[in-house]
């Protein structure tokens, strides 16, 4: 186990820095550079551009760039190139405004996904079952923009409560259950919106995982023994469909700091994956980098993660 | 005991009229078992053989309502275990049948217990469901079915996950596992298949040492003539969905009525064989959804004549009180079936 988690950290090591040399790479080898961000703006004079460059060690080759880059990350000394901000700063604000996104999503997908997918499994080509899989079907096909803008219309002409945003302008001085009532209304709609694609794919990969195991040899056996319903299908076979699913717990760790751009968008939700949207666009390399690491960390964390609680889960594994 | 057990009067454990499983989809419909009887008396060792296909599996699980529905289905029979009617059931009460009074054991010991647990868990459940021991009992009554069934320190075998043992062990785990809650009837599908010859022998003994000592009846489902002429009291011969052939095992082994079963048991390897090429039945079973008129071995039989090809016939009883579905054999109207 200690040999297992000793060689793994140095792999990941490894893995990491080859992240990070290619995306320093393609960020730098994609067309245009902060300094051409607006050649046509009469105040960006060839002088300024060519300051700017010299300060962000734009002129310098490549691989001192980088050097610079990661000197600057690893000691936290980052800033960004719009606004001189630290880049850890910035990103620490806007992560707290993802958070709760993200956790509410992620529950709301997991604790919907799992009783369908079963269910569905359980009683296959059922009422339950084919009504489930329309339904899925349906929400994947739906464009998560145009949902979004139905559900906003019809909560806002519904329940009359503003949903965009974080919280309704001016309510700073209310009493405190009132600030908590506007939070979670302006929460509300984001993270359903969130959760329901991931609800269609989820339950779908739960259903198929959980027929797979229904068909297997011990689940007749189980059957054979006499054993009751509920034990058969929740004990002997959800045991072991529950397996795969490990794994991917580990992989949810990265959506921790990915966001989603386009509710985000949609709901002027100041969260980590519009700020990193803006940051593409501007070409503001130190803070796409640094997003770009992070990601890049909380993968290999997650994959980390998941082989460990695999050996927990399935006692056939050993590492 | 094999022919002295026959004379005796016995109770019949298990009997089985007439039953149909057919599998349905859009296109065909697959007669998997196409009426079949058969009888399991107190105490003895009844072996189902035939090839792969022939429907004995398909049987055995049908019994138990295990099978897959749909695409299966059962199309008609009785199936009677001490006087009840087993089919009528439905599966709360089939529950308290399975497992408690008829134990299964699969043929292959490794995908049929659940990985996940442990064995002394997977023992322990037909105990806790049925029987409902305190705790502290079902772990002694589990050690004591481990050292019945020959695994040595039970102790920490308990403990152990279905792949930390081996294959003979897994399925010593298996009977165990049947013979949890002390059942009347055991039934066997091919439980020595995926074993290796010397533990198959051990399984065998195995089986036979615990059958006498607990009284047990047992169904043994095998395509391996070589374990029917060790361990049956009586066998049914199956083809194609039906049974060709019935009677003592030693009688219908040394002296096979049926076409069928003579081709089996030539295709035996032995040493009077030495040398020679091995006999090999022409063709393949045919599938269940396209049986040929008539009998359905016709194609493949070398005795065959004209009316094998419209009439299926029924059982012929010998004065052996063997019984097959071939006149041909039977000497009966040899002139109208048989030129030979």
């Amino acid at each position: 186990m200690l040999a297992f988690i000793g060689r793994s950290v140095i792999q990941k090591i490894v893995t990491l820095f080859f992240v990070s040399v290619v995306s320093f790479a393609i960020i730098h080898i994609a067309p245009g550079e902060p300094s051409q961000v607006d050649p046509l703006n009469p105040k960006f004079t060839p002088e300024m551009v060519e300051r700017f460059r010299q300060a962000f060690h734009l002129d310098r080759p490549l691989y001192v760039q980088y050097a610079f880059f990661y000197r600057d990350l690893l000691t936290g000394n980052t800033v960004s190139w719009k606004d001189n901000q630290p880049v850890l700063h910035k990103i620490g604000e806007r992560f707290f405004n993802s958070l709760p996104l993200f956790i509410v999503g992620t529950l709301i997908t997991w604790t919907v996904s799992f009783p369908v997918g079963i269910r569905s499994a359980i009683f296959r080509g059922g009422a339950y079952d084919r009504s489930a899989t329309l339904l899925s079907y349906v929400l994947i096909s739906i464009p998560g923009f145009f949902f979004a803008y139905m559900l906003i219309i019809f909560v806002v002409g519904q329940f009359q409560v503003p949903v965009i945003g974080m919280q309704t302008f001016g309510m700073t001085d209310t009493p405190w259950f009132f600030r908590l009532n506007d939070r979670l209304w302006h929460m509300l709609l984001p993270s359903m919106l969130g959760a329901t694609g991931g609800i269609a794919v989820l339950s779908r990969y739960v259903r198929s995982q959980m027929l797979e195991v229904e068909n297997q040899d011990y689940v007749r056996t189980a059957r054979a023994k006499g054993l009751p319903w509920e034990m058969v299908h929740y004990k002997h076979a959800l045991r072991n469909a529950l397996l795969p699913f490990v794994t991917m717990f580990g992989l949810i760790l990265p959506g921790l700091i990915g966001g989603s751009v386009i509710i985000e968008s949609i709901f002027s939700w100041p969260g980590l994956g519009r700020m990193a949207y803006e940051a593409i666009l501007a070409r503001d390399y130190p803070v796409i980098l640094t997003i770009n690491f992070i990601a890049a960390v909380l993968v290999l964390i997650g994959t980390f993660v998941s082989d460990i609680l695999y050996v927990i889960v399935d006692p056939r594994i050993r590492l | 005991m094999n022919v002295d057990a026959m004379n005796a009067p016995q109770e019949v454990v298990l009997s089985v009229e007439g039953l149909r499983v057919y599998f349905r989809n859009e296109e065909e419909v697959a007669r998997a078992v196409d009426g079949v009887d058969f009888e399991v008396r107190r105490g003895e060792t009844v072996c189902l053989v035939g090839e792969s296909g022939c429907g004995k599996t398909v049987s055995a699980l049908a019994l138990l309502g295990l099978l897959p529905r749909p695409p299966g289905e059962i199309a008609g029979g009785r199936v009677r275990f001490c006087g009840d009617d087993l089919l009528d059931r439905d599966e709360e009460a089939l529950q308290v049948v399975r497992g408690r009074r008829i134990g299964m054991v699969f043929q292959e010991p490794l995908t049929s217990l659940n990985p996940v647990f442990t064995i002394g868990e997977q023992i322990a459940e037909p105990l806790r469901v049925h029987l409902e021991l305190p705790e502290s009992q079902i772990r002694q009554r589990c050690l004591q079915l481990l050292h019945d069934v020959g695994i040595d320190s039970p102790e920490q075998r308990l403990a152990a996950y279905p792949h930390q043992l081996s294959g003979g062990q897994r399925q010593r785990a298996m009977i165990a596992m049947a013979l949890a809650c002390g059942p009347e009837l055991i039934i066997a599908d091919e439980p020595t298949t995926a074993l290796d010859v010397t533990v198959q022998a051990q399984i065998l003994s195995l089986m036979n040492r615990l059958q006498h000592a607990h009284d047990m009846s047992v169904l043994y489902i095998t395509h391996d003539l070589g374990v029917v002429s060790q361990i049956a009291d009586r066998v049914y011969v199956m083809y194609a969905g039906v049974i060709v052939e019935t009677g003592a095992a030693q009688p219908v082994l040394r002296n096979p009525r049926h076409p069928y079963t003579r081709a089996l048991l030539d295709s035996l390897p032995n040493r009077r064989k030495r040398g020679r090429r091995l006999y090999s039945i022409p063709g393949s079973v045919p599938h269940p959804a396209y049986k040929p008129a008539g009998c359905p071995f016709h194609p493949r039989c070398p005795r065959a004549i004209d009316a094998c090809r419209e009439h299926f016939p029924g059982m012929c009883v010998f004065d052996d009180g063997q019984v097959a579905r071939c006149p041909v054999a039977a000497g009966r109207k040899l002139t109208d079936w048989c030129r030979s």
